[in-house]
C-alpha cells in the first residue's frame, strides 16, 4: 500500500514538481503515471523510492513511514521496492547473471538462494539462455528484461517502472508490458511512470494524470487523455 | 558480519587496489617510504635510549688522591665523600689493584710494556670510585667533593674524572634528531593519509554507479562502506609491510657487521628479535590507522550513503 497525503516538492533551485498530491494505491493495483512532461511524475516516484524527500506532507509506502524513516532505514524500505529505468541502469562489465545476482549479494542472500533465484527470474524474463552475456551483447529490450529480473528478484511488494518503454520500439515494449502484467498478477503492486499513448490505451488499468504538479485526473481504466 | 560477507568485501577492497594501479602504487609507495624513516628513526631511539640508559648507570666520578697523601688519612677523606648527599657507594681502588687492572686490561702487550715497571715506582695514584643516585646530579657532587681540597690539608685530591660533558652533548644531541624525526614523520605522514585519500576518492568516483544500484537494491550504508576502508587498510598494510621487510633485513646486516667489525656497536645494538617485533608491530598498527584514516576522510567527503 502507498499512500501520498498533501504532497509538496519543491527543488533547490525554486523549481516546484509536486503541489497538494493525494493518491492512494493498494497492493496488487497497476497504476499508469502519465502526463505532460515535467508534470512531477518521476519526482513522484523519487519521493516514493525515497531518493527525495518531500518538502510536505506524508508518504506511507509498504507500512514505512517516510517522514520518519532514519537513513539507517532506508536500504529496508528500499529492499522492499523494486525500480525500473528508461536506461536500464546496468552495470556494464557485468553479466546479465551477474547483474542480477548483485542485488542479492548486496542484501547479503545465502549463495544458494542466490544462484537459484537468479536463474528463477531470469528463466521469468526468458533470458536463461542469455545468461552469460553482457549488456552491450543484449538488444534494448533483453536489458530491460535483465532490469526487471533485478528488480524483482528480491520480491519486493511495489514494482515502480519509470518510463520503462521509453528506449524500446513498439514491439519490444509490448514484450516488456507483457512481462511486468505478469509481475502484476503474480501480486507485484506496479506503478508505471508513461508516455505511450497505444499501451495506456490498450492494456486497461487505473490511470493518474498529473498536469504542472496537480492530480487532473484519476480514473480506473482510465484513457491516456493526450496527443502526444 | 557473516564470513562470506566478509570475505567479498576484502576481494572487492584488494580488487579496487588492484585497479587503481598507478595511484595505488603512489600511496603505497609513500606509505613506505614515511614507515621507513619512522621504522629508522624508532630503531635508532630504541637504541640510543638503551644507550643512554648504559650510560647514565655508568657515571662513575673517578676521584684520583694527590700521590703525596698519607695512607692514614685515606679512610677520613672516604668518610668525609661518603656522606655528601647524592652519593650512593664509594669504593677505594689502591695503586697497586689500578696496576693490576691495567695489566689484566692490556693482556699480552701491555705485560711487556708493564713488565719493566715493576712493583715502583708505581704511576698510578690512589683513586676511589664514586657511584651516584641520580646521573644529573653529578656535577653538584664533583664540586662538593673538590671542596674538600679547601678543607682539608694537605689537599687530598689530585684530580676527578667523569663524563659529564660527553653525556651532555649526547642528550642535546639526541633531542635535536628526535624533533628533526618528528617533523620528518609528521609531514610524510600527513602525505600517506592524503594520498590514500585521493585514491579511495578515485575509486568512489569509479564506482558511482555500482554503488548507486546498490543503494537502490537496498544495501547497507556498512556494506557499502566496508570494501572501501578495507582498500585503505590494505594500502596501509602493504605500505607498512614493506618497510618492516626492509628494515628486518638491514637491522640483520647491522647486527652481524657490528659482530664482526665494530667492537663497540655489538655492546650497544639491541638484538634483533627485541628492537624489530617492537618495530614491526608499531609499523602495522599505525599503517592500519593511516589507511583507515585515509579512507575515513574519503567515505565521508564523496560517498554520500
Ligand atoms: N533535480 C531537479 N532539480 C531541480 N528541478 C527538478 C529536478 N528534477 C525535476 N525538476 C523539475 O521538476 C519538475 C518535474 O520534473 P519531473 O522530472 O518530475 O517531470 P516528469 O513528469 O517526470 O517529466 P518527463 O515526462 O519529461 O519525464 C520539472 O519542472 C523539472 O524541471
Ligand atoms: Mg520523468
Amino acid at each position: 500500500m502507498i499512500e501520498l497525503q498533501d504532497v509538496y516538492k519543491t527543488y533547490p533551485d525554486g523549481g516546484v514538481a509536486l503541489r497538494g498530491v493525494h493518491v492512494r494505491i493498494e497492493r496488487h493495483e497497476f497504476v499508469y503515471l502519465v502526463g505532460p512532461s515535467g508534470a512531477g511524475k518521476s519526482t513522484m516516484l523519487r519521493l516514493i523510492y525515497r531518493e527525495d524527500r518531500p518538502t510536505q506532507g506524508t508518504i506511507f509506502v509498504n507500512n514505512f513511514n517516510l517522514a520518519k524513516l532514519g537513513m539507517r532505514k532506508i536500504p529496508f524500505l528500499r529492499r522492499s521496492i523494486g525500480v525500473i529505468f528508461q536506461d536500464f541502469k546496468l552495470l556494464p562489465k557485468r553479466t546479465a547473471y551477474e547483474n542480477v545476482a548483485f542485488a542479492m549479494e548486496v542484501v547479503e542472500a545465502p549463495s544458494k538462494t542466490i544462484r537459484k533465484r537468479t536463474m528463477e527470474v531470469l528463466d521469468l524474463v526468458k533470458l536463461a539462455d542469455r545468461s552469460h552475456a553482457f549488456p552491450s551483447q543484449l538488444s534494448g529490450g533483453e536489458q530491460q528484461r535483465v532490469a526487471i529480473a533485478r528488480a524483482i528478484v528480491n520480491k519486493p511488494l511495489v514494482v515502480v517502472a519509470d518510463e520503462p518503454t521509453g528506449n524500446l520500439d513498439p514491439e519490444t515494449s509490448w514484450d516488456i508490458m507483457r512481462l511486468l502484467e505478469e509481475i502484476n498478477f503474480r501480486g507485484t503492486t506496479v506503478i508505471m511512470a508513461t508516455h505511450n499513448k497505444d499501451i495506456v490505451n490498450t492494456l486497461r488499468k487505473r490511470v493518474i494524470a498529473i498536469e504542472r504538479g496537480i492530480i487532473v485526473r484519476d480514473e480506473p481504466r482510465g484513457e491516456y487523455g493526450y496527443e502526444d | 558480519m557473516k564470513i562470506r560477507t566478509l570475505i567479498r568485501h576484502v576481494c572487492e577492497g584488494a580488487r579496487y587496489v588492484w585497479r587503481n594501479g598507478w595511484m595505488s602504487f603512489a600511496s603505497i609507495s609513500a606509505m613506505a617510504v614515511s614507515m621507513l624513516v619512522l621504522g629508522v628513526f624508532v630503531i635508532v631511539a630504541l637504541n640510543v635510549n638503551a644507550l643512554t640508559q648504559n650510560i647514565e648507570n655508568e657515571i662513575k666520578i673517578k676521584v684520583y688522591l694527590d700521590i703525596a697523601y698519607p695512607r692514614a688519612q685515606v679512610p677520613m677523606v672516604q668518610n668525609q665523600i661518603g656522606s655528601i648527599p647524592g652519593v650512593k657507594r664509594i669504593t677505594f681502588v689502591s695503586k697497586e689493584e689500578e696496576l693490576e687492572q691495567t695489566r689484566l686490561r692490556w693482556g699480552e702487550e701491555g705485560k711487556k710494556l708493564l713488565q719493566s715497571q715493576k712493583k715502583d715506582p708505581n704511576p698510578f695514584p690512589d683513586a676511589f670510585v664514586i657511584e651516584v643516585y641520580e646521573p644529573r646530579q653529578v656535577d653538584d657532587v664533583a664540586a662538593r667533593i673538590l671542596e674538600l681540597n679547601d678543607t682539608n690539608t694537605p689537599k687530598p685530591i689530585w684530580k676527578l674524572n667523569y663524563g659529564a660533558d660527553t653525556v651532555r652533548k649526547l642528550f642535546a644531541m639526541i633531542d635535536v634528531v628526535r624533533y628533526i624525526g618528528i617533523g620528518l614523520i609528521a609531514a610524510l605522514t600527513i602525505m600517506s593519509v592524503f594520498l590514500i585519500a585521493n585514491t579511495i576518492k578515485l575509486t568512489i568516483t569509479a564506482r558511482r554507479s555500482e554503488i548507486a544500484i546498490m543503494k537502490l537494491v537496498g544495501a547497507t550504508h556498512t556494506f557499502i562502506r566496508w570494501p572501501f576502508f578495507i582498500e585503505g587498510s590494505l594500502i596501509g598494510m602493504i605500505g607498512a609491510l614493506i618497510p618492516v621487510l626492509i628494515l628486518s633485513i638491514l637491522y640483520d646486516r647491522l647486527l652481524l657487521y657490528a659482530e664482526t667489525e665494530i667492537g663497540f656497536l655489538r655492546e650497544v645494538l639491541l638484538p634483533a628479535h627485541e628492537s624489530m617485533s617492537v618495530i614491526a608491530l608499531f609499523l602495522l598498527v599505525l599503517g592500519q590507522l593511516i589507511g583507515l584514516w585515509g579512507s575515513v576522510i574519503s567515505i565521508r567527503k564523496f560517498l554520500r550513503v
